[in-house]
Parts: structure tokens; sequence; C-alpha cells
């Protein structure tokens, strides 16, 4: 609650620095660390992220390295920490040296000229430590921007406890999915089946993505081309699915990542959470929870149950900055950081990361993991392995925020009645290409 | 020493004539050079963080930077872009009908706060006085995080009241209803101190007014309406502009809001949130200065236009 305050004063601190037009930028000290140096004389390497429990990662870090220090800040969460490195780089300097994004903000960085081509500094001999689809995910064309850290592929985790009371089997496809949402509404359960967030994003994106949707065609070799489909069939079959759920009262419109949604994620108003690898991580973390709640996880559902699609949710990686002093240093920290299985075991069981660094995914002990919430369930086994290992990779515009923004408008207005599904995803695609244009891209 | 002091008005006033050079003119630029130390300070920091950065957002406002083809000088292009721009456009009609219902809103409820506890002399009207002006004493942030727990449909008494006397409980935070919640938390929030200001201007009318207007038979009503209005009219247009410039750079309450009510208010709600998420959201910075940039010419625009209209009750002319 604090640290959201704390950010919601710097937005307006901020934003009123903008409206007098003071947009020199913040200056971030980097002799600032959260965490010990232990070798003072090191290389010292700033490092943004906002991973829990990242400080005995970067404890283990600087213990077994004498020639690099980490020196770790958390700047804030996810857009949070974007827009400071946005005005960072605007500004030409207070950016740190390393810095933690998710897969879908690359490009938008790397089209600024933020981050470094990493294959200089020896990205491609970790690259067979990773599984192709999140490698493609940090790379575009030849270059490589980030490390992948952690991943988001996709499961459905549900309350067994209500689907037993009302007689409903774990739904395997949509269809049986929208079955279930039915009895679940004619038996007069209190809570729904499901939420569909309008403000979902990249959740959104990938129930898009499973029926085909490929939204953007994007190479950092050739920058000032872009492709945009957001309205291809596939999309206009996963949204009418939805938009009729909606329309019959079957599943909760709420918005997501609000202290509402939060709890009614584990109070029993949703029976099931369409979630990503980290889900699990984020509902034991939440307070006021069911405490008969039985929990349970199964692979995503289905559009063609002998056709199965993975699809991803999220997940981070280790960028370095243009503005980082010394980038081979940093490209070790990017490296390493979660190059070893301490820091991996750190990860996973204080921080429920899922982990794309291959010598731990594979591992016994990573398949063989119980986990506790989930009654003893091996989660990783039944379900995130094989939908990881299902994953292709995925590619993001260079304007993904505002992408997203346009996507939540459009899904509200729909779920409003104010468009048809279709309508919504027409008025999305050509809002897109005027943007694009504005931008002075080409479409392809 | 006296006479020295004494002495100093008359040179400004001759000079200010600009007719003839004061004997005393140069004892006059001896004492102006300390002025000008003294203020030194204040212009220093004034000119680093207000006048400098000014110039240099004005600066951006007049290049256009994308993301494919890099930055080129486009002159005033970004301002005719804003001014055709139909985000900006609804942005601005939006603030206008925030104006139109919560300056009022605002100004009766403290008006009729003031003129109550300006005529209630007993130890509940301190007490009044300082509960209604405890809200503003809550920072902006805090105040609308506060609200959006209150509006919350899970977590705020909304819920428990309604069903209580067997009404639907109302959404908040649906897109119909958004306008009026807003409009109450800044009501909630401004109110009380617009109030004092209002009072204090009360409490500064000569008492024996009152008195000859008891004695020609006025009574509470009419004292209120007939007398202390009109005698506190420039405290009024104070207050209205205050409020003005405030409600058309609105932007703490509904970013706060935004974060439980994503689709009902988007990205674009207020100008100066159009302008923070171009600046901050889609790295737009250049765009963002033009749109802050016309935002504060309307905003400069409006409030002289009101002082303008209202000279003679706020004694400006």
């Amino acid at each position: 609650m604090k640290s959201k305050l704390l950010a919601v004063g710097g937005t307006v601190a901020v934003a009123a620095a903008a409206l007098t037009g003071c947009s020199a930028g913040e200056s971030t000290s980097a002799t600032e660390c959260t965490n010990k140096i232990v070798n003072a004389d090191a290389t010292q390497v700033s490092v943004w992220a906002w991973y829990p429990a990242f400080e005995d990662v970067v404890d283990l870090f600087n213990e077994s390295h004498d020639d690099v220090q980490i020196c770790w800040t958390n700047a804030g969460q996810g857009n949070d920490e974007y827009t400071k490195f946005s005005t960072a780089l605007e500004a030409g300097s207070g950016a740190p040296d390393v810095i933690m994004l998710e897969s879908e903000v690359l490009s938008s960085f790397s089209i600024r000229d933020g981050l470094v081509d990493l294959t200089e500094f020896g990205a491609n001999d970790v690259k067979g430590d990773y599984t192709e689809g999140a490698w493609k995910d940090v790379s575009s064309g030849d270059a490589v921007y980030a490390i992948p850290v952690d991943g988001g592929p996709m499961g459905m985790l549900y309350r067994q406890d209500i689907l037993d009371q009302y007689g409903i089997a774990a739904p395997t496809t949509w269809d049986e999915f929208a079955a279930a949402a039915k009895t679940l509404k004619d038996a007069g359960a209190p809570g729904v089946l499901a939420d569909f967030p309008t403000n979902g994003r990249a959740y959104n994106q990938a129930l898009f993505a499973q029926a085909g949707s490929v939204p953007f065609a994007y190479d950092n070799a050739n920058p000032t081309e872009i492709g945009i489909d957001v309205n291809d069939e596939g999309s206009k079959k996963v949204l009418s699915y939805w938009s009729d759920l909606v329309d019959q009262g079957l599943v909760a419109t709420d918005d997501a990542f609000t202290a509402d949604y939060n709890t009614k994620l584990v109070d029993g108003s949703y029976a099931i959470y369409v979630a990503a690898a980290w889900g699990p991580g984020y509902l034991s973390g939440l307070s006021d929870a069911d405490s008969d709640a039985v929990w349970r996880a199964a692979p995503v559902p289905q559009w063609d149950a002998a056709n199965p699609v993975q699809i991803n949710w999220g997940g981070s990686t280790f960028a370095v900055t243009s503005q980082a002093k010394d980038k081979e240093a940093a490209a070790v920290v990017a490296k390493e950081v979660f190059g070893t299985e301490e820091a991996w075991k750190i990860g996973i069981e204080q921080a429920a990361l899922f982990p794309l660094w291959k010598p731990i995914l594979e591992s016994d002990y990573f398949r063989d993991l119980e986990y506790p919430f989930f009654g003893g369930q091996q989660i990783n086994k039944d379900v995130f392995l094989e939908a990881a290992a299902g994953y292709t990779g995925f590619t993001f515009s260079p304007f993904q925020n505002y992408a997203y923004d346009q996507l939540t408008e459009q899904l509200y207005a729909m779920t409003q009645g104010e468009k048809s599904s279709d309508q919504a995803l027409d008025d999305l695609q050509s809002s897109l290409e005027t943007y694009a244009g504005e931008q002075g891209f080409t479409l392809e | 020493m006296t006479t020295q002091t004494t002495a100093g008005p008359k040179p400004v006033a001759t000079r200010r004539t600009g007719t003839t050079r004061a004997p005393g003119s140069r004892l006059e630029r001896r004492r102006q050079r300390w002025g000008w130390l003294f203020v030194s300070p204040f212009l220093a920091v004034f000119a680093l963080f207000l006048v400098f950065p000014l110039f240099y957002a004005f600066g951006m406002s007049l290049f256009t930077s994308t993301l494919a083809t890099g930055t080129k000088f486009t002159g005033i292009g970004n301002y005719v872009k804003a001014f055709t721009d139909p985000l900006f456009m609804e942005g601005l009609l939006r603030v206008a009908a925030f104006a139109i219902v919560m300056i009022p809103a605002q100004l009766i409820v403290a008006l009729l706060a003031a003129l109550v506890l300006d005529s209630l002399t007993s130890w509940l009207s301190k007490l009044s006085r300082l509960l209604i002006f405890v809200p503003y004493a809550i920072p902006v942030v805090i105040g609308a995080l506060m609200w959006s727990f209150l509006y919350s449909p899970k977590f705020g008494p909304s819920a428990t009241l309604f069903t209580a006397v067997g009404l639907p409980t109302p959404d908040f935070l649906a897109s119909g209803t958004i306008f009026g919640s807003l409009v109450n938390i800044v009501t909630w929030q401004w109110s009380g101190y617009y109030m004092v200001v209002i009072y204090a201007a009360l409490r500064s009318i000569d008492p024996s007014i009152y008195e000859a207007a008891r004695i020609d038979g006025a009574n509470g009503l009419q004292t209120a309406l007939r007398i202390k209005l009109p005698m506190i009219s420039s405290s009024m247009v104070m207050v209205i502009t205050f409020a003005l410039i405030g409600t058309l750079q609105f932007f703490t309450e509904p970013v706060v809001l935004r974060n439980i009510a994503q689709g009902a208010i988007d990205a674009a709600y207020t100008p100066n949130m159009y302008a923070y998420s171009l600046a901050f959201s889609y790295s737009q910075f250049n765009y963002a200065s033009a749109i802050a940039f016309s935002l504060g010419a309307l905003v400069f625009a409006g409030s002289y236009l009101f002082l303008f209209l209202t000279r003679k009750q706020s004694g400006l002319k």
C-alpha cells in the first residue's frame, strides 16, 4: 500500500513537472544501492529490478564475483519502472546499466536506441541455455536485446471445491468452459466461473494468440516497417466468444489488478483463474483468502483439443541499457545473475518465478516440485512445463503501451454494449494503423 | 536614518512619472542594488525551475519526433495537430463540463457553510469550522485513494447501505457515474478551503453595518443576500478563479481513480492526463509539450477573461 501511495505521489509530482514544462528528467544516483557491496574495488553495475526476494540473488552474485558487483535498486514495478527508464532515455542520463524489462516492451525501447545488442558481448554463448520460444522473445532479426529470466506459460488454476459442489468437471476446451459457466450460473452460485478483464492487456492478447492471432510483424533490422493485424479471424472468434459470455452474464468484467479483483480471486467469486506460471505465486501472496479453498492446476482450455496451442503471459528479461558505462561488465551481470542453480532455487521457492534457464527448467528438482498451495500437486509436471515447451515466441509492437491502452478502450466499449466484438477489433486495427502512420512507420 | 527612509519614496514618485532626475537618485540606485540582492535567491530559483524549463519545453514543442523517423523541426505543426486532435478536444469539453458542475457545487457548499458559521457564535461553530476544513488538510492523493476505497463495490460501505434500504447497489465507477463520483471527491476536498476564505472575508465586514440593517428591519436572510454577499464579492471572484484554474488542470483525482476504473477513465480523460500519458507512457515528449502549452494558454485566457468580466466585483478595475 505504502509503495503504491509513493508511486502515485511520484506520478503526480512528475506530471506537475510536465505541465510546467520541466522535463529535464530525474537524477538517479547510481551510488545508492539497496544491497551490500562485497568487493568494494570491483566494477559496479547498477541494476533496476522488482523480483520478489531479489536481494538474496544479488548477494549470491556479489559473493561469487570478484571483478563485478551488482548495485541493485527497485525502481518500481512494470510501468512505473518503464516510465522512469523512458524519461532517463529522453534526458540522456539517469538510466541504470542493467534493467529488468518484460519481453513485451523490448522493442519499444530498442527502437529508441535504449538497449545494447548483446551479440557483441557473448549473448549467443548462452543461447543454448534457453528454449527457442524464449530466445525469440528477446531477439529481433540477428540482434539480441536481452537475456531471458522468467516466463509465463499459461495454465488454468481452479477451485476444485467450488466445481465439485456444482458437479462441474474442470473444462479442457473453451466449449466446456462456456458450458461450465452456464451450469454454475443456472445453479445459482454466488460467484461466476471467471473474469474477463477489459484491462487484461497481455492476458487478452494471449487469449487471441491461442486462436492464431499474430498482431504485429516487426523486425529491428527494418525499423520503419511494421505489420499490424489485430482484427484477424482468430481474434474475432475469441472476442465474440467472450462477448457472448459477458452478454449472458456468465463471466465478470472486473478490472484486473485492483484491490477488488485481488480479493475476488481468492474469496471464491471466480471459480477459475486462467493464469500464467507466476499466477500461483501471485495468489498465495494475497490476503483475505478463503481458508477452505482447494486449488488445483490444469492445462489452459483449448479451441481444438486435438491440436493444443500453448500460450504465454508475461515473463521478464535483463537488458543492458545504452547508458551503461561498462557494457562488458553489464552483459556479464545480465547473463549470470540468474545463471546458477542456487539463484534459481531462491527464485523458484521464494519468488515463485518460472525459470527459462534450461539447466533448472529441465531438472528433476523443478519437475517434481510439490506446491503446498495446490495440496502438494506437482503443477510444473502437470501443467506448466508442457505449456512452456509448446511456446514458440511472440512479436510485440514498438508502441506496445499505446496498443494495450487502445485494446482496453475497445474492450471496455464492447462490454458497455457500445459496439460489437468485431467492430471493436476493426476500430482497434484502424486506430493502430493511424498511430503507426503518425509515428512514421510504413505499413507492410 | 529616519530622514533617509522618509526621503525615499519621493524620488521614486518623480522617476515613475519620468520627468526629472531626482537629486537622491544615486542613493536610490544603491538601495535598489540591495533590493536585487535580496530577491536574487528567489529569482535564481524562479529562473532555473520555471522560466528555463518553460522555454525549454516551448522549444521542444516546435519539433516533432516519431518512433521510426527521428526528430525534425515542424514549427507550429504540433499546435495545429493539438487543436484538431479529437482526444484533446474531448478532454477540453470534459473539463469544461466539470467546471460548469463542480465550481457552483463547491461554491454553494462553501458559501452556505460560511454564512451559517458567521451568524453562529457558539463553541459548536468553531468545531464545525474545523471539521469542514479538515478534508482540505488531507493530501489530494490520499483523499482520492480513500474515496476509491469508499466507491469500491467490494470494500466500500455502499453495498451494505443500499441493501439495508432495499435498493440496488450503484456502481460508482461505471462510465456513466464516474463524472459524479469525481465531482463529489473534489467538492468534498475543496469546499472547506473556500469556506475559510469566504468566512475570513465575512469576518472583516464591520458589524455596525448589520446593526444598521437590523434597525432598518432587515431579517437574517435579507442581511445575508443584500449586505454580506455584495460585500464579499471580491473574495468570491478569487475563489472562483482558483476553482477555475484547478478544474481546467484536473489531474490527480482521475489519475488515482484510473487505477480501479481503467475503462471509464481513459488515458486522455482530461487534457492534463493526456499530456502526461503522451510524455510518459507513449514517449511523445514533443507533442506532450505542445499539449501542455496549449492547455496553459487556454487556462491563462480563461482566467483572464473571467477576471476581466468580473473586474467590477473584484475591485480590480
